[in-house]
């Protein structure tokens, strides 16, 4: 079946109601388009998303799919995949739902590896509750809760997955629709947790970092003599604070997800019809 | 001399009393002698009282009494934390030789035995083993033959090597025969043996071994007391079964990787306790509306906020009942003792699996701590029964996709339960949400999907509630005019209770309810009795509270919430207080 899937499989028959010029259409669609480049179909993937308004990615995409708590995405992700390992595994979350919220399930997720994807569709803005600052808001900007803005640096996502010990770290931009795909395809392929943030410009609520922002600034580390491989070279890259890169940042070629180390390859959903036939071995432990 | 006798080993927390108090019972039980344990123990690693006690018998004990006949005190403490439970003829075995115990006075009329544990110890090998003189010491006060310790010896030491195991040997005999030689005990204790084999284990340990049985494969959670040693006994064994334990990060985590677990169709089983379930509390409604099987235990323990971590509490079972915002449809299952909290645990996942809704498997403090004895067949693996309930695959999908090939996850059946397609299921991909949705699992705030998806979602404990057994366990008195009603682990410590009453002249019916929602309609049973007193480890009397709501008749409560469970003989008394006295409401 999987050589006939073609992105749009992966679309739902309901229209997303994001604001129009949203930038989670790119990004939902990059994602798309590499599930199905990736040779996987929708009954093989489970999608799981947080709250927000990437929240709403699962209600668009046609998969498998998990609309859960807020910031909790990436337990749910991981009890998926370590339960079935033969699922493609991908969650979507916000920086809200990602960095705040769930920041702890975030680093968490980063060092224990699981063979699963995470696309964070970052606008730097709470945008489902009308646009209060998030955790990757700058400094200075004004919202609604902070008038003179939220006054604490904004999270470095991408610093933290690598303090976390991340195996596979890259930013896209939304609106370059082609090398999002490619991105998050090689976020897909990495054998072990592979990690993007995507720069998906809030229309409505963000004023600042907008399309225009980016593509004045991005700088695409593929231009560069950027290498993926060396730990130097993205740590220097991720640090940079003056920069709004995209690419793949930092890759660990060796990297064995946990799910393999753990020998898990089998799904868990068949057991006997009653208790396993050397149960009583358990009761004569107690002896 | 009665029948039982009740047994301690007592120091500071590091002193290895646990280790040495179960090395004794296990050579009880292989001595074919049932055996009860309970602890005393703080939250330190160090420092810190400390006690393992052991009730045992020739016949079925099941809890303890408020009394004590021979005690291993390893330090001063340890006996003045025991004097109201020592009597006249107690035996208090300790080293007048440790520079702590040198001033220690036996009240007169106990026996009071000074043997040189240290040195003794030093003399078999190492001063470690001072414990294990103290047990050759308990063999010949009670006259246990003391080759029964040589075996558990074996089985604790086996993999040390063959010269510990030896050196522990001769330790005990060291012990046992300072007291035959030096000592002037002249007591009339004596524990005869049979050839009865049994299995001793815990409430935690019957509990993971009743997940396994039950085909749990994926299990998350975050160490805390009392829930922990569930994730140390599945740890490796769920391992060999094909599944897997995760430590989460937390219980936010913990939770939703078991979900996850089970929404990809593996039975996930995740346990915690205090605050644990607090936090879990977040997801509850989401397993829920997803209509996800899930399993969520909760050994309880006193609370609230950090309360007393390592003491006995039957605090939550409003939390159980209630928590989480919004109408919750849920099961709540509460194992009245050690073998229940494997049999239910079962019953918990088949619950789950029909109807798929969250069940709570509520347990507490003193049935994880505590180990029993059983004949093996207790557990008889082949009276277990697994019912996934609705499953579908590739060949069945098509009877539950719409007209447009789409697999309806919750479409609203009479019986309330829809079909479930595990993922990688050819033509069943769906989603579902904690949002309000419709069959297809899409967000909806249509009114009449709403309702339809809310009756159908509570339609399923209602189903439940017809189509299962949700009885109770009674013992004493059939027609008695008293009838005591109890939820969770009391049910040991009134059973014993039954008798202590009985000879005072006092029948008792005991109801012991193990299932807390749906739950069994006591109504005749309440309007059959004179006299119903509600026993529960709680200040406000959570269960009575429901009870009293089911019947709309007052009930007279006993309430213990000190941190201790209740004991039978203190039980016996306490309920022999509550008669001719008025229900609280009659008093005003």
């Amino acid at each position: 079946m999987s050589s006939e899937i073609r992105f749009t499989d992966f679309k739902s028959d309901k229209q997303p109601t994001w604001c129009p010029g949203c930038g989670d259409f790119g990004t939902m669609n990059g994602m798309m388009k590499a599930l199905a480049n990736t040779g996987n179909d929708p009954d093989n993937t489970f999608v799981v998303a947080g709250i927000g308004c990437s929240g709403k990615i699962g209600t668009y995409m046609h998969s498998y799919a998990l609309h859960g708590v807020h910031g909790r995405a990436l337990p749910v992700g991981i009890g998926t995949k370590l339960s079935n390992p033969e699922l493609e595994v991908m969650v979507a979350g916000g920086d809200g739902d990602g960095y705040s919220i769930g920041a702890g399930h975030f680093i968490h997720a980063v060092r224990r590896n699981v063979d699963m994807t995470y696309v964070v569709m970052d606008n730097r803005i709470y945008g489902l509750t009308k646009g209060q600052a998030s955790p990757t808001s700058r400094e200075d900007f004004e919202t609604s809760t902070s008038p003179d803005g939220p006054k604490q640096p904004p999270v470095n996502p991408l610093a933290l997955a690598l303090a976390a010990g991340g195996t596979f770290i890259a930013q896209s931009f939304s609106s370059d629709s082609q090398r999002h795909t490619e991105i998050v395809k090689k976020a897909i392929e990495h054998d072990g947790f592979g990690f993007v943030n995507v720069y998906s410009p809030c229309v409505t609520f963000n004023d600042v970092d907008t399309y225009d922002y980016f593509r004045d600034t991005i700088v695409d580390l593929s231009e560069t003599d950027h290498d993926p491989t060396d730990y130097d070279d993205a740590k220097s890259a991720i640090l940079d604070a003056d920069k709004e890169y995209q690419g793949v940042i930092y890759q660990d070629e060796g990297s064995v997800p946990f799910d393999e180390r753990e020998g898990l390859s089998e799904p868990m959903h068949d057991i006997p019809d009653g208790a396993p036939d050397d149960a009583m071995d358990l009761v004569r432990e107690f002896y | 001399m009665p029948a039982d006798l009740n047994w301690a080993i007592g120091g500071e927390a590091g002193d290895g009393i646990d280790s040495t108090g179960k090395i004794f019972a296990q050579a009880l039980s292989r001595a074919g002698r049932h055996v009860f344990t309970s602890k005393d123990f703080a939250s330190r690693i160090r420092g810190g009282y400390t006690a393992y006690k052991i009730r045992t018998s020739v016949d079925q004990v099941e809890s303890v009494v408020d009394r004590l006949d021979i005690l291993i005190a390893l330090t001063e403490r340890t006996i003045d934390e025991n004097m109201n439970e020592l009597h006249e003829g107690s035996v208090i075995i300790y080293d007048g030789e440790r520079t702590t115990m040198q001033d220690v006075e036996i009240p007169d009329e106990m026996i009071g035995l000074d043997v040189p544990l240290k040195s003794l110890a030093e003399d078999a090998g190492g001063a470690i083993m001072r414990n294990i003189v103290a047990l050759g010491a308990a063999c010949e006060v009670t006259n246990f033959p003391i080759e029964n310790l040589d075996e558990s010896l074996e089985k604790r030491f086996k993999d040390k090597g063959q010269a510990i195991v030896e050196n522990n040997k001769k330790a005990a005999r060291l012990g046992q025969e300072y007291v035959a030689e030096e000592c002037d005990a002249d007591t009339d204790y004596d524990m005869e043996t049979t050839d009865n084999d049994y299995v001793l284990l815990n409430g935690n340990e019957a509990l993971g071994m009743g997940a396994i049985a039950a085909g749990c494969r994926f299990y998350s959670g975050y160490p805390i007391t009392p829930a922990t040693s569930i994730m140390e006994y599945l740890t490796g064994r769920l391992d060999s079964y094909g599944g897997k334990v995760v430590q989460a990060e937390d219980e936010l985590a913990a939770i939703n990787m078991a979900l996850g677990a089970a929404r990809a169709g593996a039975r996930a089983m995740t346990a915690t306790s205090g605050a644990g379930i607090d936090l879990m509390t977040e997801t509850f409604g989401l397993v829920a509306t997803s209509e996800t099987p899930l399993v969520i235990t909760d050994v309880q323990r006193s609370g609230p906020s950090t309360g007393m971590p390592t003491k006995q509490e039957q605090g939550d079972l409003n939390m159980a009942l209630y928590g989480g915002h919004g109408e919750v449809p849920r099961f709540v299952v509460a194992p009245t003792n050690i073998s229940e909290c494997f049999w239910k645990t079962i019953e918990a996942f088949n619950l789950a699996e029909k109807y798929q809704t969250p069940v709570f498997l509520v347990s507490d403090l003193a049935m994880s701590v505590s180990e029993q004895t059983f004949p093996p067949e207790t557990f008889d693996m082949d009276e277990v029964e697994i019912d996934r309930g609705k499953v579908v695959d590739e060949d069945s999908i098509s009877d539950w996709q719409n007209e447009q090939g789409q697999f309806q996850p919750h479409f609203p059946n009479a019986d309330g339960v829809s079909p479930r397609a595990f993922p990688g299921t050819e033509g069943g991909a769906h989603m579902t949400t904690g949002l309000e949705h419709d069959e297809l699992g899409r967000r909806t705030e249509d009114t009449d999907i709403r309702i339809e998806q809310v009756d159908k979602r509570q339609q399923k404990v209602d189903t439940a509630r017809e189509e299962e057994e949700w009885d109770y366990r009674e013992y004493g008195e059939p027609d008695a005019d008293t009838l005591v009603i109890s939820w969770g682990s009391n049910e040991g410590a009134m059973r014993e209770a039954l008798g202590f009453l009985e000879e005072e002249g006092t029948d008792v019916r005991f109801i012991s309810v193990p299932y807390i929602h749906p739950r069994p309609d006591l109504s005749d049973e309440i309007d059959a009795a004179d006299e119903v007193i509600v026993v529960e480890c709680n200040s406000t009397g959570q269960f009575a509270d429901l009870l009293e709501h089911d019947t709309l008749t007052r009930v007279k409560r006993v309430n213990k919430y000190n941190g201790v469970r209740f004991k039978a003989d203190e039980l016996a008394e306490e309920i022999e207080a509550k008669l001719g006295e008025p229900t609280e409401v009659e008093a005003e």
